[in-house]
């Protein structure tokens, strides 16, 4: 692929603290490699407003590879950005081109209140995990393999909802910010699998119960989230935790 | 919501074939029926218990879908708080999944226009034009219907309504299915070709009727 260099305009979301007005800057930044990944153009901006003396931007990252969950930000309409299947930190400046001028938003929802800048604070999907997104029992060492066995099919589909890095690309995404994609992956994954059917029950109905407490909307299948998952996690995900939870509230004993 | 909806969607098909009656008297068809069929099965529908009382279940049902629906969208949409500066808009959903609640307020608009002029003066005040077949007297709700939809306005407002009906069924037909858990991918490819198929014959035929009696493709002998 061949090589270029760009000059951008961004228009980036600044909030100096959790409980303050925030608002659009404008920033120029000049001879940014087609080879640079989305993070390290703003690595090269905030140098450059370091080097001016001003408050460089807030925004988390981790890992840098596309398997934390942690950089979360909203590129021209959509969530992490341009690409399909990718972290903002696989995001590469060969997506845009000279002159393009590029808005950066923080995940905009209740239960994601903004902290500073670009960072939000996503502890509720830590709080929902907690609320049934585990199971109680002691693994012990690795068993041998096929000593439990679980269908092919089964074991793929809870795979690919593991697969799941809780970035909330899917409730910034979603017109109603529900975080059910999110929530169905965490049931899913444990669902499928025989360690999971002890406390199946329980498990959905306190983890639904939680990210309503958190202020998450409810799914109205859009697919919208679906669209952005960067680990492209399914909906159908969803109406498999519908049932469950359907199941659970009819024969539940508590 | 679902529940409602799949109920509501029954009933579509339940009035949608009661008023296909009306195209027996298409003028090339069978001009001699002068709206007999539909007038008699209209007069089933509001003479028998069973039907009077499947009909306060369906008020029961559209009030239900009605306030649950908006109860749920001013819901969702108290928890996004600050909005974004740009908008996703259809990279990723449907521009009808995305305008549930609008869409479905034009169809309450609709029905309250629709029920005033048919509902209420054959069930309430019952100040319809009478007709006889074989000794049982009636009404002609069929002289009504082509009264009606005599005015432009009133089978433009009719299109509108079944516009709206059409993309709210688009949607949510396949979603409700989905709410209520159905996640096996080809039946979910079934379920969204058949509410494909129904929106389509559903509401063809409903917006057929106005259109059919505005352009006398259907009218009362003279």
């Amino acid at each position: 692929m061949e090589h270029y260099t760009m000059n951008l305009t961004l228009k980036v979301w600044r909030q100096s603290e959790k409980n303050s007005d925030g608002r659009f800057e404008t920033y120029e930044v000049k001879d940014i490699s087609s080879e640079m990944s989305f993070l390290e153009m703003f690595d090269v901006l905030n140098e450059q407003l370091v080097i001016e003396g001003k408050d460089p931007i807030a925004f988390d990252h981790d890992c840098r590879e596309g398997i934390c969950g942690m950089c979360s930000m909203y590129i021209n309409g959509r969530p992490h950005g341009p690409w399909h299947a990718t972290t903002t930190c696989q995001l590469h400046m060969r997506a845009f081109k000279d002159g393009d001028t590029v808005v950066v938003e923080p995940w905009r929802a209740k239960g994601f209140p903004v902290i500073k800048d670009l960072v939000t604070d996503r502890s509720a999907f830590d709080r929902i995990i907690q609320s049934g997104g585990f199971i109680s029992v002691n693994t012990g060492n690795a068993v041998d393999g096929n000593s439990l066995p679980i269908e092919k099919e089964k074991a793929d589909a809870s795979f690919a909802a593991a697969a799941c890095i809780g970035c909330g690309a899917c409730v910034a995404a979603c017109k109603n910010a529900s975080a059910s994609l999110f929530l169905s992956a965490k049931v899913a994954h444990l669902a499928l699998l025989p360690q999971g059917q002890p406390e199946r029950k329980n498990r959905v109905l306190s983890m639904v119960a939680q990210m309503d407490k958190e202020g998450f909307g409810s799914c109205t299948f859009t697919g919208a989230c679906e669209a952005v998952c960067p680990k492209e996690i399914a909906i159908t995900n969803i109406s498999r935790m519908h049932k469950d939870y359907l199941a659970a509230g009819l024969s539940n004993e508590r | 919501m679902a529940l409602t909806g799949i109920f509501l969607i029954s009933f579509l098909l339940v009035h949608v074939g009661l008023n296909a009656c009306i195209f027996a008297d298409l003028n090339w068809l069978n001009p001699a029926d002068n709206g007999e069929m539909f007038n008699k099965a209209a007069h089933f529908m509001g003479s028998t218990i069973v039907t009077r009382l499947l009909e306060l279940v369906l008020f029961a049902g559209f009030l239900l879908h009605i306030i649950q629906g908006y109860a749920i969208e001013a819901k969702n949409r108290s928890r996004r708080g600050q909005g974004y500066k740009v908008s996703m808009g259809s990279r990723g959903s449907t521009w009808m999944s995305r305008s549930m609640a609008i869409l479905g307020t034009l169809i309450f608009l609709y029905l309250v226009m629709h029920i005033a002029q048919f509902w209420v003066p054959s069930r309430i005040t019952k100040d319809l034009q009478e007709v006889t077949y074989n000794g049982v007297e009636m009404h002609n709700l069929y002289l009504r219907m082509y009264e009606v939809f005599q005015q432009p306005v009133v089978v433009l407002l009719y299109l509108v309504g079944v516009a709206a009906l059409a993309f709210h069924l688009l949607h949510g037909f396949h979603s409700a299915f989905r709410s209520m858990g159905v996640h096996n991918k080809k039946y979910l490819s079934l379920l969204k070709g058949l509410g494909y198929g129904f929106t389509v014959i559903v509401c063809l035929l409903f917006a057929l009727m106005p259109i059919a009696m505005y352009l006398q493709w259907v009218s009362p002998n003279s």
